[in-house]
């Protein structure tokens, strides 16, 4: 393409651009190593933009605040890591319960507690999945590079838009801090999905009545009255306790999701087809992951890597298909076996080999390499 | 006589609240305050947390937010930002808006940002069937205070100024016109507004400490007996001023609002409103 623009800047960075890009106009944070950046870019381009940016006093009051000035039509996103996620973890189902779009980025720091503030870590891959009480859809993006920072992040926004729930970006410390040279996209190169809201103002007496496996459509704020309630709610938005009508509810904001799987599903694939050693990595990880097949196929064993990128809801029928054909899988990742689990649900008889990293240093393809090293392959 | 019903959802009553709690009557006192600014209801947001003060949204017929327990200034905070043209009210118990969120209060005075905060303060945490508060009076027999409350309580007024609310008041549930004047001028005010509503719960707290607040009527009564205006309190010894609710406007003072100041950046770069 003609003029286009390129620049070298930090994962963060981009993850900031690529929200400017899809068209965020709100964001609340807190400070926290490493995402700090995200939230300082923000501050600087929203006002000249015509956007709002603001410094809550705890991450409890950013997502508050996020969730608030969505439900008035913002497109709004926080930034934070591991202990400021933890925090944040009520308000998540909240906005699953209430169906609001948000966009929640966690550059994963070391853990549990304050860990390593400033190391790489993968330590909250479970956490984005189950982190907030209750049952509730998760879709949770994990980037490996600084160009996935970006684009991701538009991904991410559209999704939250379409579904009308959060959705969780998983960078980690290296991805967030490391810097690449990208291509910034052209206006109107990615696409920009906006969320549906009915036209009719005033009074709107039913906007949570869906069809089955589909978001709601609510208004916005200042257009129709309606209530908002985070308590189980029937079509008209007020809290029952009808049982058929909490469950419906209960399974629709999940089926919503999970029914719609072909829309989110991301995955790549290095040399799957005929891998033996199938490899299943995300994030800083399958970079080195990437590195480790490159040398087992020069020494001819048949390696290939599976990468989601879209991490949940996981591409389990895709991951199935390779495992099925593999002699071993190799799960390397920075926390003590969070992504190892994934994969033993959805292998069947094919041997595991984890390979773990918790010491706040990043996962190398030579631990890869030494770790199956002893297998006869 | 004063129709409510353009207010309200009337298919939700009856409310939840019980006989002698004070809710209701400050739910009217805000009604007729709002209905006094002349507000279009479409502009108007009411946000609350958890608790029995908290499901006030549902009942009333503007563009409302029930959310979780003690973040309600902190959505609201998020609605203002994003739409300063909306009028944001939020309605907190004491257990919702000082202790669970506490935090969000004494920020939202300090940033000074264009919210009114009305606080049903009874002194208890009703819904969950009465534990002692923030602002339970010491010595109450309470669910989780049986032995009587050894914990001071919070003065919402000194909170409230200290932390840099520029509207503070005090009514209770029982002087209603003075209620509707507070609320009234809370509304009207650009800045962050307090309404301190002094209240009670019969059901669950006034139960437990009879000898002390009688029937629920008497708790009513107790409002009426003890109240006096912040002027004749300042004539009064500490000694005199025990177990009195003093009222009256502590603090209105003009201090430029939050989103204007964040608008003034805006428009830095946009050029936008001179």
């Amino acid at each position: 393409m003609t003029n286009s623009k390129y620049e070298f800047i930090q994962g963060n960075i981009a993850c900031a651009k690529g929200a400017a890009y899809a068209g965020c106009n709100f964001f609340g944070g807190y400070p926290i190593t490493p995402s700090t950046e995200i939230a300082e870019f923000m501050a600087e381009y929203l006002p000249q933009n015509g956007g709002k940016f603001i410094q809550m006093e705890d991450e409890i009051a950013s997502i508050g605040s996020i969730i608030g000035a969505s439900l008035t039509g913002a497109k709004a996103m926080t930034s934070t890591s591991g202990p400021g996620f933890s925090l944040m973890q009520e308000l998540i189902g909240y906005a699953c319960i209430a169906e609001v779009p948000v966009v929640i980025v966690n550059v994963m720091r070391g853990g549990p507690s304050t860990g390593l503030p400033t190391s790489p870590a993968q330590s909250d891959l479970l956490q984005a999945k189950w982190g907030t009480h209750g049952d509730h859809p998760t879709i949770a993006l994990i980037p490996n590079s600084v160009e996935e920072m970006f684009t991701e992040t538009v991904r991410a926004f559209n999704l939250a838009e379409y579904f009308r729930t959060p959705v969780i970006i998983l960078g980690d410390e290296i991805i967030g801090h490391m810097r690449e040279r990208i291509r910034i996209p052209e206006p109107g190169e990615l696409e920009i999905i906006n969320r549906t809201i009915p036209n009719n103002d005033g009074v709107c007496p039913l906007p949570y009545a869906s069809d089955k496996h589909r978001a709601a459509c609510l208004p916005n704020f200042g257009k129709s009255r309606f209530h908002v309630t985070g308590l189980n709610h029937d079509d008209s938005g007020f809290p029952t306790m009808d049982p058929e009508t909490v469950a419906n509810e209960n399974e629709r904001i999940i089926s919503k999701v999970y029914k719609q799987r072909n829309l989110i599903d991301k995955f790549e694939t290095v040399q799957c087809e005929d891998a033996k050693v199938l490899l299943l990595a995300v994030g800083s990880a399958a970079r080195a992951a990437e590195e480790a097949v490159i040398a087992l196929r020069e020494k001819g064993v048949k390696a290939g890597l599976f990468r989601p990128v879209t991490l949940w809801p996981f591409p389990k029928e895709e991951f199935s298909k390779y495992a099925l054909n593999a002699d071993f899988i190799v799960v390397p990742e920075m926390n003590l076996g969070q992504l190892k689990n994934v994969a033993e649900r959805f292998t069947k008889r094919t041997k595991i080999i984890p390979v773990n990293l918790v010491n706040g240093e990043p996962l190398g393809p030579e631990s890869i390499l030494s770790a199956i090293s002893h297998l006869n392959i | 006589m004063f129709d409510y019903s353009k207010y309200l959802r009337n298919e939700k009553l009856p409310h939840i609240w019980c006989p002698g709690c004070g809710h209701g009557i400050v739910m009217k006192s805000l009604i007729r305050a709002i209905d006094k600014t002349g507000w279009n209801k479409d502009d108007i947001v009411v946000v609350s947390g958890i608790g029995c003060a908290s499901r006030l949204p549902g009942y009333v017929d503007f563009n409302t937010l029930h959310t979780a327990h003690g973040r309600a200034l902190a959505f609201a905070t998020g609605i203002k930002l994003s739409k300063p043209n909306m009028h944001v009210i939020v309605v907190s118990g004491d257990g919702d808006g000082l202790a669970i969120g506490g935090n969000h209060f004494i920020h939202a005075c300090r940033r000074n940002i264009d919210i009114t905060l009305v606080l049903f303060n009874n002194g208890i945490y009703g819904m969950t069937g009465g534990q002692y508060s923030p602002t339970t009076a010491e010595g109450d027999k309470t669910a989780t205070s049986p032995f009587g409350n050894i914990e001071p309580h919070f003065d919402v007024v000194d909170i409230a100024t200290g932390a840099g609310a520029t509207f503070v008041a005090r009514g209770t549930s029982y002087h209603v016109p003075q209620l509707d004047t507070y609320i009234h001028k809370g509304l009207m005010h650009k800045g962050f507004s307090v309404i301190d509503v002094t209240e009670a719960c019969f059901t669950t707290h006034g139960r437990k400490n009879k000898k002390k607040y009688g029937s629920n009527l008497d708790m009513l009564k107790y409002q009426k007996d003890n109240a006096i205006t912040i002027e004749k309190a300042a004539n009064m010894t500490e000694e005199e001023l025990k177990g009195k609710i003093v009222t009256g406007i502590f603090c209105e003072k003009q201090k430029e609002e939050y989103t204007d100041r964040y608008q003034k950046i805006i428009d830095s770069f946009t050029g936008g409103a001179k």
